[in-house]
């Protein structure tokens, strides 16, 4: 089990190695590229200032080098300096990644609360009025443009009724928090519930249940037994994956409630061109995410006992 | 062929879902001859920000554009996006994981390594990540997207090359001489066309949805080209004085989206009922 778990924090490195290499070619060989960019976005036309500029930058140095130098400093905690703030990147993304955790937990919070229930109870009532209406409600939980059902909510619960704000942190209260969270949540939701279901459907269909039943157990004792904790397993590495689902439609949802989170910022630095900052935000975005799995399967060890993990 | 019929009756997802696709495949089609105004040139301030009534249906934008109108025209960017993307990424994904499958070997090991890198990085993240170099822009959308998604069509399809391969009529093909791509394309293609067509609707749905978030954050299609997420991006500053601007462009992205679903499970239902959705954009 020890060993499991320290394999599988090992195998987190190179991931995030190649990540960060593909990352970083993305966004510095294309045609664009960065040092490009942002001369651009500086109107600098000087050549000798371009010079300076890519001395300063690091960018007169071949790509490889730049490409170590760069992991050199990710090894300490460097994630560089933005081209057009000249702010530290870290300091930039740390201020942020709060606000998206937040966002992004309380809106899983949601999902699993609603999404696992209603997908349980929906495969039991399998052909019921429950079952066709949870799955109509998740089909179209799952196909509604977030940033759509976004503005609705802000329509109806801040300009309608004033219950809450439209947009904005606020100072981190939980009214701020409701309407993103929720409108984040939807899609999550809707595919946990389906997950879900899916899971209970195929547990159900298993032989052990079979067993169980002919066994003369009861249905309650044998859902609460056998059904929840085999479909527990298989909802649990669904929902870690999915995670990044959730961690990509933050960025519209920030975006859309003026919310200082990661996404916005990361949206922001698209705008003006600062590759640094793209590239510190989507390398700690898609860290987050891979750490969310990690977290998922060190944790499905220990609630499923059937595997062997030497 | 009566066995396929029967199937379909039997599912009101595939029927509503072919419905709703079969809608806007018209409206993107016709739109000249559907829509009452045109989406960009009858712009006329005075009729600005008017509530839905006759003759402006959907009611009108800030600059007196009829929306009704923009919707139907935002039907071409979508189906556009939709199926461009999507056949970019079907090629790649069936490309690498028919020759993965088939070849295996260190070949195998190296696309499946990518793709399960591939999986690991949000699909939009990645979206945005391509945007951030091409710059913003319909024909960059198509390449952002069409590069994004194909992980899903990848594994599917060595999944399948790795069951049928050791069938008999591809062991008949290979004592008959036949070569290794004549082999894949003439033999296993054809044979697990039905999951990759599962995957390739779902993957619609999926771009389309991308689309629309892209140009709702001002990066896909730029204005005044109608596109239905491109109309929601300002429509937040307006939403106190004039709401129906957010309504009807969404309404019509979430039918579309629905509309694509439900026909990928329906097909899923009839095609391979084995396999489950996994992730998603």
């Amino acid at each position: 089990m020890f060993a499991y778990a320290v394999r599988r924090i090992l195998q987190f490195i190179p991931t995030i190695l190649a990540i960060s290499l593909i990352m970083f070619m993305l966004l510095n060989v294309l045609p664009g590229n960065a040092a490009m960019m942002a001369m651009d976005s500086r109107k600098a036309k000087d050549p000798e200032m371009i010079e300076q500029l890519k001395k300063r930058w690091g960018l007169d140095k071949p790509l490889y080098v730049r490409y170590l130098l760069y992991l050199k400093d990710l090894a300490h905690g460097d994630l560089g300096r933005s081209f057009i703030r000249g702010d530290e990147v870290g300091a930039l993304v740390a201020a942020r990644i709060w606000p998206t955790l937040k966002l992004a937990f309380t809106a899983m919070a949601i999902a699993v609360i609603l999404g696992i229930p209603l997908g349980f109870f929906s495969a039991l009532k399998q052909g019921t009025w429950l079952d066709t209406a949870s799955m109509v409600g998740a089909v179209s939980g799952v196909s509604v443009p977030q940033f759509w059902l976004g503005l609705l909510l802000m329509y109806f619960f801040a300009v309608q009724f004033r219950l809450l704000p439209p947009s904005g942190y606020g100072d981190g209260d939980i009214a701020h928090l409701i309407l993103p969270s929720v409108t984040l949540g939807v899609g999550y939701t809707a595919l946990l519930a389906r997950t879900t279901r899916a899971a209970v459907i195929e547990v159900l269909n298993t032989d052990y249940i079979r067993t169980a039943r002919a066994k003369g157990l009861s249905e309650l004792l044998i859902n609460r037994k056998h059904v929840l904790r085999n479909t527990l397993i298989l909802v649990m590495t669904t929902a870690g994956l999915q995670f990044g689902f959730l961690i990509g439609q933050t960025v519209i949802v920030e975006k859309l409630f003026s919310w200082p989170g990661l996404g916005s910022l990361l949206v922001d630095s698209i705008f003006m061109r600062d590759i640094p900052v793209t590239q510190g935000c989507i390398l700690v975005i898609i860290s987050v995410f891979l750490l969310v799995n990690l977290a998922v399967d060190l944790l499905y060890a220990f609630v499923d006992p059937r595997i062997e993990y030497s | 062929m009566k066995n396929l019929i029967r199937k379909i009756k039997g599912r009101t997802n595939l029927m509503i879902g072919g419905i709703i696709a079969a809608i806007v495949v018209v409206m993107a089609v016709f739109a000249p001859f559907l829509a009452p105004y045109h989406p960009v040139n009858d712009a006329n301030l005075m009729f600005s920000e008017e509530p839905p009534g006759d003759p402006f249906w959907m009611g009108t934008d800030q600059q007196g554009r009829d929306i009704l109108s923009r919707v139907i025209y935002g039907a071409r960017i979508s189906l556009a996006v939709g199926l461009i993307c999507q056949i970019l990424n079907t090629s790649i994904g069936v490309i690498l994981g028919l020759t993965a499958g088939f070849f295996g070997k260190w070949w195998d090991d190296l696309v499946m390594g990518l793709t399960n890198i591939m999986l690991s990085i949000p699909p939009l993240i990645f979206a945005l990540a391509i945007m951030a170099i091409l710059g913003p822009g319909l024909v960059n959308v198509f390449l952002a997207l069409g590069l994004t998604n194909w992980s899903f069509s990848c594994r599917i399809t060595r999944s399948q090359v790795l069951f049928t391969r050791g069938l008999d009529y591809v062991k008949a093909a290979k004592a008959l001489g036949y070569g290794r791509i004549r082999i894949m394309f003439t033999q296993i293609l054809p044979n697990i066309v039905g999951p990759i067509l599962v995957v390739a609707t779902l993957g619609v749905a999926d771009a389309i949805l991308l689309e629309a978030a892209l140009s709702f954050l001002g990066l896909g299609t730029q204005p005044p080209t109608p596109s239905w997420g491109g109309m929601l991006s300002s429509a937040r500053e307006q939403l106190f004085t004039a709401p129906w601007i957010s309504i009807f462009p969404g309404l019509a992205i979430f039918i579309t989206v629905l509309g694509l679903n439900l026909f990928g499970d329906g097909l899923r239902d009839i095609l391979d009922p084995h396999t489950t959705r996994s992730g998603k954009a």
